[in-house]
């Protein structure tokens, strides 16, 4: 392998480094590559690909401003960065650390795939399968309000999206 | 700009004014819902109605390529120039009549942005791919509701029974063609609009059945918004969303 081509591999590495440390600024258990925001990162490091999650999410320009200044620190001001909406982000995107991640910090996560949408979570604290919504909407756009019937304890679900 | 652009300009700038001012409405619910969860589910429709509306004028902007953006298209406009349908405008009422308005409303944006998604125009595929999701969540949403109310108690019954009648004269403007609209379709950007009637009408009357309730009578319809003929309470409605850039020009966090 020639030295220029060990050099950019290890640009695009490193951005995916530094970006697998970004926090989502609204749950911060889970970065920006964890979330399936961040869709593409060239093969020499020159650009990133992000998503908007939902349309109106108010995060969205604190995530690629958080993601500028990550890449600004460690000296990469010069990546593009592009915003692309088509195809739409869904949650099937979330990777299994990010679920594992979201599930921790007491967020149930959304199904494996977007066909289980009408599948009831599992308690993020007792596990029980005996769950109920409360409200389809919750503090952020990307939950909605659930209870658990046996622990009683209400929890928040990442809306399967 | 040639009369294409032209069009897609106008259209675009309508489906904006639609999100925007229904997401302004639904933002004075804030702080005043029968109940703490309405309160975040009213606030999170009006969250994903307005980051449509900035895809939507953000794009019309470009298309119109007179240098206005999203902003310069939402707070510097006047009542007349905006070409929102007048079913949006509709003063919020109480609970019953906004849940009828979002219901109709978004039962009318599903199949709009079903057929949109197939749009030659990427942009505006992009924008419904992603926009159609949110809206089939706020239809379940407004439609449980929709049957909650209507199979409830006698007040919120009739409360809901008041609310679907004053939101229905606004119904047929949704579906009516103009010269914007055929141009469009013609070119494969858009559904037609009356082509959405059928799917709409049946959902509705299911909808309906199960909440007990039936359609309103049928009356003349009342039209005007995509030509800028509004109702009083739009200028209301702009007067208090656009004060502060009007008031203070340039003004940023």
């Amino acid at each position: 392998m020639s030295a220029t081509s060990t050099a950019t591999l290890d640009r695009a590495a490193r951005i995916r480094a530094i970006l697998a440390a970004v926090p989502d600024p609204e749950i911060p258990a889970v970065s920006v590559m964890d979330l399936g925001i961040v869709r593409d990162i060239d093969s020499e490091g020159r650009s990133v690909v992000v998503t908007p999650t939902y349309t109106g999410c108010p995060a969205t320009a604190v995530i690629e401003r958080s993601i500028r200044e990550a890449l600004s620190a460690a000296g990469l001001d010069d990546v593009r960065l592009i915003s692309r909406l088509d195809p739409p982000w869904t949650t099937d995107w979330i990777t299994a650390a990010g679920r594992a991640k979201l599930l921790a910090y007491g967020i149930a996560p959304p199904p494996a795939s977007s066909r289980l949408r009408e599948e009831a979570p599992a308690c993020p604290r007792c596990g029980s399968l005996a769950t109920e919504e409360v409200s389809a909407f919750g503090s952020t756009p990307c939950k909605a309000l659930w209870r658990c019937r046996d622990c009683a304890e209400p929890f928040d679900r990442f809306k399967c999206h | 700009m040639t009369p294409d652009r032209e069009a897609l300009f106008r259209y675009a700038l309508r489906l904006g004014d639609d999100s925007l001012v229904l997401g302004q409405r639904l933002g004075e619910w804030c702080g005043h819902a029968p109940t703490l969860e309405v309160d975040l589910a009213l606030a999170n429709l009006a969250l994903d109605l307005i980051g449509q509306a900035t895809h939507l004028l953000g794009y019309a902007g470009e298309v119109e390529g007179a240098g206005r953006d999203g902003d310069k298209l939402a707070f510097h406009r006047d009542v007349l120039d905006y070409a929102n349908c007048l079913l949006v405008e509709q003063p919020n009422g109480d609970f019953a009549r906004t849940i009828a308005r979002q219901f109709l409303f978004s039962l009318w944006r599903k199949g709009l942005f079903e057929g949109l998604c197939d749009s030659t125009d990427a942009t505006l595929a992009g924008v419904a791919k992603k926009a159609v999701k949110e809206t089939r969540y706020h239809l379940r949403f407004a439609s449980e509701w929709m049957v909650r109310l209507g199979d409830g108690t006698q007040e919120s019954r009739e409360r809901v029974i008041e609310g679907l009648d004053w939101c229905w004269r606004f119904v047929d403007e949704l579906f009516e063609a103009d010269e914007v609209t055929r141009a469009l379709v013609a070119a494969g950007v858009t559904p037609d609009p009356a082509g959405l009637r059928a799917a709409f009408d049946a959902e509705l009357d299911a909808v309906l059945a199960e909440a007990t309730l039936q359609r309103p009578a049928a009356r003349r319809a009342t039209v005007g918004g995509r030509a800028g003929r509004h109702s009083e309470h739009l200028g209301h409605l702009l007067a208090e969303m656009q004060f502060l850039p009007r008031a203070y020009p340039g003004a940023v966090w």
